[in-house]
């Protein structure tokens, strides 16, 4: 497992329950519990009412993913969504619970049923930590903490294991294995706004994109339209599940300007607050446009109006909403509105991979956001990646476990491999003298560069610009001085390594976001303003060429049961 | 407020340096600003080689603990305004090696967690297909706030029982066992007192409370202690209760 989030922790639980005698070898290069799963916070979406199907959750999320989600993923996905979430139960997760001491379910944006399980809005802190717990009774399963993997070993077609620095001393090892998971998550920190942990830099999809795996629907980014102004700190959506209101400098509930329905006072499925993300953060910058959002310090946002919600439910339901915004706003969401912008939250897109979580390299496995089953399509719903993280995670584990057991040792070139890659941690970073470019600038030139052209609304011209710089960045970051020289916990060669995969997955988001002339989802050409079912109803693949140049190919949508259709939220 | 602020930061490179050292930063202070903003100005302007961990900067991954003006602190939440015109001395937390300027080496607690089986514990387990273990509202509120750790280790750099007797397991991991023993749907208790009790230190702790003063989740790891002490009393291990010099 490269990554001990939500993800490569329920892939390692899935292959030492399949086959013990497996030896599982965790490498993160944080310890497994700081991982960005633990900053989720509404739920886990699995059917769990006597009123709800299987059917019913699998039309909300292929409608909320504009019909770029494969259908056979998707119908997989909520059929085994509900017994990953009782697993998890059974581990010990504290979910919230009704009275009667079931599990508990709230609504969620774009979700027609109840189906969101819960544990307070710190779901995915107890998720993490029930898995990394659970994880710690199996034997099988070593960690290398804080252990930063450089490069896959690929050799023979097959991968064979992967090359890596141990933090505290600064070593470089290979790291053989049969069969290798990436579970290392997204890549908001390409953006210089983001909800994102600092550990959230691509690192696995460009580990498989430069082994040669394509990175599929990389255009797709998600904004969440309730981040804090300063920090990016997410404010979760289950505020508005709970009955919170979004309104302009007015005090106007303007989503009913955008075909999201009428305002009611409590919360309505698939309407007005509760619509999808992608749409709620387009209508944010349309009020922009409209001059009726409020000008701050740190640009123009809106208000979440919780005040009605009253003390007891804020307290109960949204613990972490109030702990955070008394701290970082310093406003009680009790007495205060808070002042929320969009932010960059998920990639729909990553390592391309069939429904088993196989990448198109042999031994080679993604699961989570660092990959793109797709289950999300071009809008992911809130609370499906929680449970995609399990669901996949799993699925990942069992099929990896199977190719691992089956797996020939081959004569192989990975010493040589890993031999190289030593010297070049070496020579590039810690002998190299001179150099010019300063790293904190090169990446804030592509924070800019990439908020400008890959944001909420997009422009062919804006895009290729934007390719051009990000291949100026590649160059410039040949020549980056480092301060630090030293092996011990070199903070400073770790963040140029994960700038340069930020890069290579940045190159990737703009060339596909280029390429798709259309609109769809969180993908919106302001110059293609239509979705176009006859040229792009397919999956962009990115693939890096010899010359480190970035092509596009496509792979056609599975439909299932499901023809694509318009979206219809509140009417 | 002043628009700058001086920051003492500990520096230890123990490839070029035999020990510590302080290095004085000046870093802009706006009102948004928490200690981490300051150290990451440090790192990205002023000073590449200035290591320490950090990332989601919002207080729930408990990478960012360090020693802030001689208290422990999760430096993401932690204002600079705090310290009106400072300076803000800036220190690895106390009670375990350094690895590196404000890194330090936490084996010693992951291998402690381990040990108190943190895990659910079941004389039988039932199938997945049966569905959920029921647990009350009230039920869940037993163990709730145990469940709260974030793995900070800011308990333990304030532990002075830690610091004393390093054998001692600790608040968090103590606490984590409690987390279990008050689940209704655990049936563990009995193996993790017999592996609380055969370690020394938890009969040292004296409920000053050091930890769950200092805990930002507001866990209570003091009162986990007493009651794990009252349970083990209770228990009929009076053996344990005593120290061991005086059994």
């Amino acid at each position: 497992m490269v990554g001990g989030g939500g993800a490569g922790l329920r892939a390692a639980i899935a292959i030492a329950e399949t086959d013990p005698r497996l030896r599982v070898a965790v490498v993160s290069k944080v310890y497994p519990m700081r991982s960005h799963t633990v900053s989720a916070e509404g739920g886990a979406a699995g059917v769990a009412r006597e009123d709800d199907s299987f059917d019913e959750h699998a039309y909300d999320t292929v409608s909320g993913g504009d019909w770029m989600s494969d259908q056979d993923a998707v119908e997989a996905f909520v059929r085994e969504a509900p017994q990953e979430l009782m697993r998890l139960e059974h581990w010990g997760c504290p979910w919230s619970r009704e009275s009667d001491g079931r599990v508990a379910v709230r609504p969620f944006g774009g979700m027609k049923k109840m189906r969101t399980w819960f544990a307070a809005d710190k779901t995915g802190f107890h998720l993490l930590h029930t898995l990394f717990q659970t994880s710690l009774k199996f034997p099988s399963v070593v960690r290398y903490d804080e252990w930063f993997v450089t490069r896959l070993l690929v050799d023979d077609g097959r991968v064979q294991g992967v090359v890596a620095i141990e933090l505290m001393s600064g070593k470089v090892e290979a790291i053989t294995a049969s069969a290798v998971i990436i579970c290392t998550g997204g890549c908001g920190r390409v953006f210089p706004f983001t909800t994102n942990a600092a550990i959230k830099n691509g690192d696995g999809m460009a580990l498989a994109y430069r082994a040669g795996a394509p990175l599929k629907d990389m255009e797709f980014v998600q904004y969440h339209p309730t981040g804090l102004p300063f920090t990016g700190i997410l404010i979760t959506e289950a505020a508005r599940a709970e009955g919170g209101h979004l309104i302009n400098k007015d005090g106007y509930r303007y989503l009913q300007d955008y075909d999201l329905g009428k305002p009611e006072p409590k919360p309505v499925f698939r309407s007005m607050e509760l619509g999808p993300r992608d749409r709620l953060s387009q209508a944010f910058m349309q009020e922009v446009a409209k001059g009726r959002t409020i000008d701050t310090e740190y640009g123009p946002v809106v208000h979440l109006d919780l005040r009605h919600l009253g003390k007891k439910v804020i307290t109960t339901k949204l613990p972490l909403v109030r702990e955070l915004c008394l701290k970082y706003e310093a406003r009680d969401p009790v007495t205060d509105l808070i002042p929320v912008r969009p932010v960059v939250h998920y990639m729909m897109g990553g390592i391309h991979t069939d429904i088993h979580g196989a990448t198109p390299i042999a031994g080679l496995f993604a699961a989570g956001e660092a990959a793109c089953v797709s289950i999300n399509g071009a809008n992911r719903l809130g609370s499906n990646s929680l449970t995609e993280i399990l669901v996949f995670g799993a699925r990942a584990g069992r099929a990896a476990a199977e190719f691992a057991s089956t797996a020939r040792s081959s004569e192989s070139t990975i010493v040589a491999q890993a031999k190289d890659e030593q010297r070049r941690l070496d020579h590039d970073f810690l002998r190299k003298a001179g150099g010019r470019e300063r790293l904190s600038t090169l990446r804030a030139e592509m924070h800019t560069t990439m908020e400008g052209a890959a944001g909420i609304y997009r422009t062919g011209d804006a895009l290729t610009r934007a390719v051009g710089e990000l291949r100026g960045l590649q160059e410039r970051s040949c020549n980056i001085a480092l301060d630090d020289h030293s092996r011990t916990f070199n903070t400073e060669r770790l963040a140029a390594l994960e700038f340069s995969f930020m890069l290579d997955v940045a190159e990737a988001i703009a060339m596909s976001a280029l390429r798709r002339e259309e609109s769809r989802g969180a993908h919106q050409r302001t110059d293609f303003p239509k979705r176009d079912d006859q040229r792009f109803l397919a999956h962009s693949l990115a693939f890096r060429d010899a010359d480190r140049s970035c092509r596009i190919e496509y792979k056609p949508v599975t439909i299932t049961r499901w023809p694509p259709g318009e979206r219809v939220y509140g009417r | 407020m002043p628009d700058r602020i001086t920051m003492q930061v500990t520096r230890y490179r123990p490839e070029e340096e035999s020990g510590e050292s302080v290095q004085e930063y000046e870093v802009p202070c706006p009102k948004d600003w928490v200690v981490l903003d300051g150290l990451n100005y440090i790192k990205d302007r002023l000073d590449g080689s200035l290591s320490y961990r950090w990332s989601c900067r919002m207080g729930v991954c408990g990478s960012c603990g360090m020693t802030v003006n001689g208290e422990p602190k999760l430096t993401c939440e932690t204002f600079l305004s705090e310290y009106g015109s400072g300076p803000v001395r800036v220190e690895p937390l106390k009670n375990f090696p350094v690895i590196r300027d404000l890194v330090v080496e936490i084996g010693d607690f992951m291998r402690k967690l381990v040990m108190v089986k943190p895990w659910m514990i079941r004389d039988q387990e039932k199938p997945v297909s049966e569905g959920e273990y029921l647990q009350t509202p009230n039920e869940l509120d037993e163990y709730k706030q145990f469940s709260m750790c974030i793995n900070c280790m800011l308990c333990y750099s304030a532990c002075p029982i830690y610091g004393l007797e390093p054998g001692f397991i600790g608040p968090a991991a103590i606490a984590l066992a409690q987390r279990y023993n008050l689940d209704s749907r655990d049936e563990g208790s009995a193996e993790r007192l017999d592996v609380l009790s055969e370690h020394d230190g938890i009969w040292g702790c004296t409920f000053v409370g050091e930890c769950t003063e200092v805990c930002p989740k507001h866990v209570d790891p003091a009162g986990a202690i007493q009651r794990y002490k009252l349970t083990a009393a209770l228990a009929g291990l009076k053996s344990f209760v005593l120290p061991r010099s005086a059994r």
